[in-house]
């Protein structure tokens, strides 16, 4: 407990966190700071391409093992697998109707890779390694649980997803393209492309995310304060179980295959997080009828914060707990 | 005809509208709004799903019903406007 604790306070004071706040302040107290769109933008492609980066250098210092292909596999069922936990504890805990409970779904399974940046950053604080290839990870759960939310929907009569042309859309999305490409140039050019490029990817890499997340507490703030009353003390609820249950199955998933005490952090923090980039593009075109309000309101104005702040402490105190003696 | 439609759907639009035999269409960005759904600003955001676009074209008043009728094979399930208002073409010529 005295970890967790301990985690949890420096976690709060951390400049991320704290420029996290910042926005959150500034947007409910009606500031008119705001990042333009290209900027916000130009920021996520750096994140991508810098933890893209180094994963896959990580992966060409220390070769390629068997764990490599688990722990994707792993990945994969996880993502296919939360969004049907998740959308019945949606039907235990909210009015939404099943279009939105399945669009909701989807992002629970999915993952939110700016919530995977600041666990990694809160792990390298702590000196915790974790394996370079949760990168590929963490591509590796964008996509299934689209598929998840339309099968949902197709077994429930509820409606049709308007899916032509959609699964290209989604496995080429931005966020996996960049991800899996720098990963790949990451692993291709080793130490040597790291030399390279370390004093633009790693040296700037915190201030970066400080920016990152302040304009991420400005768009949640907004979300949470122009939406006040669409999701409800249930909905509310959800987005703060789901987390701890999705990391529950990101615990398992990491102890079955067995991940280091920092890549369980990464693979609990993964299952815990929600998209709020691929999914929600993608359930505009496949399932409309689904209000952006109440999944963009759950992913990035409930969970995501709650991850941010209480959530990884928990995940990296669990890990170093229970994996703490694997590396 | 203009077309606000979501950012997701942009492509799918323009490919229906030139089918249905648009020669030449604008694209352009929208910076927010309100609506059933909710108050939304393109400010900040970071997911291409929250945006919209407004998609303008000309057309002669003859073949605009076929044009709405591709229009409306896009839009019709998702939030968005299509209006339509008289033009005047100053340099036909350029059509």
């Amino acid at each position: 407990m005295a970890e967790v604790l301990s985690l949890a306070v420096d976690n709060l004071i951390s400049p991320i966190i704290l420029s996290f706040v910042l926005g959150l302040s500034a947007a409910f107290l009606r500031s008119q700071l705001s990042f333009p769109e290209a900027v916000a933008r130009g920021l996520s492609i750096y994140l991508l391409f810098a933890i893209g980066f180094k994963g896959g250098a990580g992966v060409a210092e220390h070769g390629i093992d068997l764990g490599l292909v688990a722990t994707l596999g792993a990945a994969i069922v996880l993502s296919f697998g939360l969004p049907f936990i998740a959308y019945a504890l949606l039907g235990a805990l909210t009015r939404f109707n099943t279009v939105e409970k399945a669009a909701v779904a989807a992002h629970y399974g999915s993952i939110s890779i700016v919530t995977f940046v600041a666990a990694t950053s809160v792990l390298e604080g702590r000196g915790l390694a974790y394996e370079g290839y949760m990168v590929a990870a963490a591509a590796a759960m964008e996509a299934p649980a689209i598929m998840s939310a339309l099968w949902i929907i197709a077994r429930s009569g509820s409606g049709s997803a308007a899916a032509t042309g959609l699964y290209r859309e989604v496995l080429l999305n931005g966020s996996i393209v960049l991800l899996v490409g720098s990963f790949l140039i990451g692993m291709i050019t080793g130490e040597k492309g790291m030399e390279t490029v370390a004093a633009f990817i790693v040296s700037p890499f915190q201030g970066v995310l400080c920016l990152f997340l302040l304009d991420m507490g400005l768009v949640a703030g907004r979300s949470l304060r122009d939406n006040p009353a669409v999701l409800g003390a249930g909905g509310i609820l959800f987005g703060l179980l789901m987390p701890l249950l999705g990391s529950a199955f990101g615990l398992l998933a990491a102890q079955l295959v067995g991940l280091s005490s920092g890549g369980t952090a990464l693979l609990m923090t993964l299952a815990a997080s929600a998209s709020y980039i691929a999914v929600p593009a993608a359930m505009r075109v496949a399932l409309p009828e689904a209000r952006p309000s109440v999944y963009l309101t759950l992913s990035l104005g409930v969970t995501f914060p709650f991850n941010l702040a209480v959530g990884i402490p928990i995940y990296t105190a669990a890990a170093t707990m229970i994996a703490g003696g694997q590396s | 005809m203009e077309i606000i439609i979501e950012a997701p759907l942009e492509r799918r639009l323009t490919d229906a509208l030139t089918q249905a035999g648009v020669t030449g269409y604008t694209v352009l960005p929208v910076s927010g709004g309100s609506g059933r759904s909710r108050r939304w600003s393109r400010s900040g955001q970071i997911s291409p799903g929250g945006g919209m676009v407004a998609v303008v074209c000309l057309t002669r008043p003859d073949r605009l019903d076929s044009l709405i009728e591709a229009a409306f094979s896009v839009v019709e399930r998702h939030i968005g406007v299509v209006s339509v208002s008289d033009a005047e073409v100053i340099r036909a010529d350029r059509f």
